[in-house]
């Protein structure tokens, strides 16, 4: 579903991806781990089309298509989703007048007519509640004072909306408690089938406990330097990062 | 005959029209002395460096309208904020149109000034608010007061509220080839009590207009005032804005101003802290385009301990507009314990438009927290590929973004309708569809 081969980019001259290679199948959990600065955001930005970074080299293809003059929205309609790590405030636009505009975008750029409001409602009801999310929220001003955990929590409510082929969730377990990441992660079980794919970008073997990755990668120095199935991150995590580095330098 | 002349000509017309007799009379002699030393200010000086009057003082005004100007409800019922009911003083060319008002006695006064200046029952107050904290130095403010005689006349006695808010509103007709006007309004609300008021100038066709208005506002112990300026007027009317306001201990007074239209708009925007644990908030949303030019001049000035006064403007500036901001505080050296707070940001849409900003301190006390900032960027490239990522195409994030942009400075308005309204403003005039109704 998702193929990236050789990939390099950079930003402002500075390379931070050195050549990636992964490919995602649809119905798989892919876990991609790491130490900090080692380019998982950056990879995570690139994979939905952030103009700050210039692919210098190689290619992202999403089911056959290659998408390299394709905009963030463009990928947004064909089913790229990210989950931000830190999500941006919109004062005065609510979470579902946003989505209502997200939602009726995708359909306009598939020449489909606009969601009724019936249907739409039902939808934000339905989607609410596999997040546990309460109506009162809805109304709320999109991200403006929310807590971290609110933040994430209506980040994978908006992957729920939209429903993408490939998911990628950039530290979404950061600044969780362990409920709010109950909450979100048995979001995401729910919502992952045969047919999509998510790809977790985390620190930390935590989220992993709640949702099982098929394939653990380790990215160092922009560049996968391990990969593994599930066991990989629980070594990650007894053992720390430091062996890798040493190993790789050898 | 330039416009100076023409207006100092005028006034010994002007006086056989009012009472000479009159207190008031005195007053407006001493005021057209000052404007006749002085006339209109020039780019010389600091405070219009930006604005320039000189392309206004060369057109052929006329200073007294024709009296017969009527409008129909229903031509100008989209200018009211027709969602609520309210009380209204309406002015047609500057003359008072008791057709479109609806004026009160009942507890409190809601009427006009030209009652107010002429009839005994009201002198008391006349003597004791009328031109007391307007400038007596500063021309225009001169110049208005030495025409002074019809405007807004809001008197809110101590605990009292009006049930429903004020609408000051004026219209022009067109129906001279150009018009100046001069409103003069006077506010008093006494201890504990508290009024809700939006003022808006309307020009109906493309003839030119110049309103040189003059509001004082009287807030005294406790009281509440809440002042709301929609600007959003045709591209040849031009409006040169005085207000002062003067506040007792404890008062809370917001003035929102709304620039979004106008060919030449000047903001003189001023607070006159005489109490203590005053609150003086001041809130812009600018956004112009063409080759609109909007001057917002703020002065804060904190002459008593433990008071706060907060601005925040925001302007986003298209096409040829120009911008000005210049915020300027005073902290007297008995006024310790002040919060001063000043915030203006902009964007700039168009490589033609251009923002002059610039805060102004002068503080002479030395426990106070004062701070200010001032931003002209552009808009956020991290926030526009989160909305982008969403699927929202870039144009329509852009615009989305703008209006979130404005949009914050909204919180504080105090009527959903009116908050509602504005929010519908700022959508039109940035473009932008938002796929939703607010």
């Amino acid at each position: 579903m998702l193929k990236i081969k050789d990939l390099h980019a950079s930003v402002e001259d500075k390379e931070i991806l050195k050549g990636i290679n992964l490919e995602v199948k649809a119905g798989e959990v892919h876990a991609i781990m790491g130490p900090n600065g080692s380019g998982k955001s950056t990879l995570a930005s690139v994979i939905a089309g952030n103009e700050n970074f210039e692919v210098t080299q190689g290619s992202i293809e999403l089911s056959g298509e290659d998408l390299e003059e394709v905009s963030p929205e463009e990928r947004a309609h064909k089913g790229v989703f990210l989950s931000f790590q830190y999500p941006v405030e919109i004062p005065g636009v609510s979470v579902t007048n946003f989505m209502k505009t997200a939602i009726n975008e995708s359909r306009k750029a598939k020449g489909l007519e606009d969601m009724p409001a019936k249907d739409m409602l039902k939808l934000i009801r339905e989607k609410s509640e596999l997040l546990e999310i309460d109506r009162k929220f809805l109304s709320r001003s999109l991200n403006e004072g929310f807590s971290g955990g609110e933040k994430k929590r209506n980040e994978i409510f908006q992957m729920a909306m939209l429903e993408p082929k490939v998911a990628i969730l950039d530290e979404t377990d950061s600044g969780l408690d362990i409920d709010a990441l109950r909450i979100v992660a048995s979001g995401v079980n729910k919502l992952k089938s045969k047919d999509n794919a998510v790809i977790l970008i985390t620190h930390y073997q935590r989220l992993l406990e709640y949702i099982v990755p098929d394939y653990v990668h380790v990215l160092h120095n922009g560049k996968i330097v391990k990969s593994g199935g599930k066991e990989l991150a629980l070594e990650l995590e007894e053992k720390g990062y430091d062996w890798l580095k040493q190993e790789t330098a050898v | 005959m330039d416009l100076k002349d023409k207006l100092i000509s005028s006034f010994m017309a002007f006086e056989n029209n009012v009472d000479v007799e009159h207190p008031v009379h005195d007053v407006r002699m001493a005021a057209i002395k000052n404007f006749e030393d002085k006339g209109f200010p020039s780019k010389k000086e600091e405070a219009w460096k930006y604005t320039s009057l000189n392309s206004l003082q060369k057109i052929d005004f006329s200073i007294f309208p024709k009296e017969d100007n009527a409008l129909e409800y229903k031509d100008v019922k989209r200018y009211f904020l027709h969602e609520i009911d309210s009380y209204k003083i309406v002015f047609v060319d500057g003359i008072y149109s008791s057709y479109l008002s609806e004026t009160t006695h009942d507890g409190v006064d809601i009427c006009l000034m030209s009652a107010a200046l002429t009839k005994p029952m009201y002198k008391p107050v006349i003597d004791v608010y009328f031109n007391k904290i307007a400038s007596k130095d500063e021309s225009l403010t001169s110049l208005n007061t030495a025409f002074s005689r019809e405007g807004a006349y809001i008197y809110i006695p101590k605990n009292k509220m009006p049930k429903k808010p004020i609408e000051i509103l004026h219209f022009s007709t067109g129906n001279e080839a150009s018009l100046m006007l001069q409103p003069r309004n006077l506010i008093v609300v006494e201890e504990n009590a508290e009024v809700q008021i939006i003022e808006r100038h309307q020009s109906l066709t493309s003839n030119e207009v110049l309103t040189n208005a003059v509001t004082e506002i009287f807030a005294a112990k406790s009281a509440i005032v809440d002042f709301y300026k929609i600007q959003n007027d045709v591209e040849s009317a031009s409006l040169i804005d005085n207000t002062y306001i003067d506040q007792k201990d404890k008062s809370v007074v917001k003035v929102h101003t709304f620039s979004f239209g106008g060919k030449l708009t000047r903001n003189n925007l001023n607070f006159y802290q005489n109490g203590e644990y005053i609150d003086s908030t001041m809130k812009g949303v600018t956004i112009l385009g063409e080759k609109q030019h909007v001057d917002h001049h703020t002065l804060v000035h904190h002459i008593e301990p433990n008071c706060e006064s907060h601005q925040d403007y925001k302007g986003i500036y298209g096409d040829s507009s120009t911008g000005v901001f210049n915020g300027k505080i005073i902290v007297d050296k008995i006024a310790q314990k002040t919060n001063a707070f000043q915030q203006n940001n902009n964007i700039l849409i168009s490589d033609k438009a251009s923002i002059n900003t610039k805060p102004q301190l002068e503080i002479f006390a030395d426990d106070v927290k004062c701070s200010h900032g001032c931003t002209i960027g552009q808009l956020d490239e991290d926030a526009l590929f989160y909305l982008q990522s969403r699927g929202i195409p870039q144009k329509e994030a852009r615009a989305l973004l703008m209006y979130a942009f404005a949009n914050n400075v909204l919180s504080s308005v105090r009527i959903p309708e009116l908050k509602t309204r504005i929010n519908k403003l700022i959508a039109k005039k940035l473009g932008v569809n938002l796929g939703f109704d607010l």
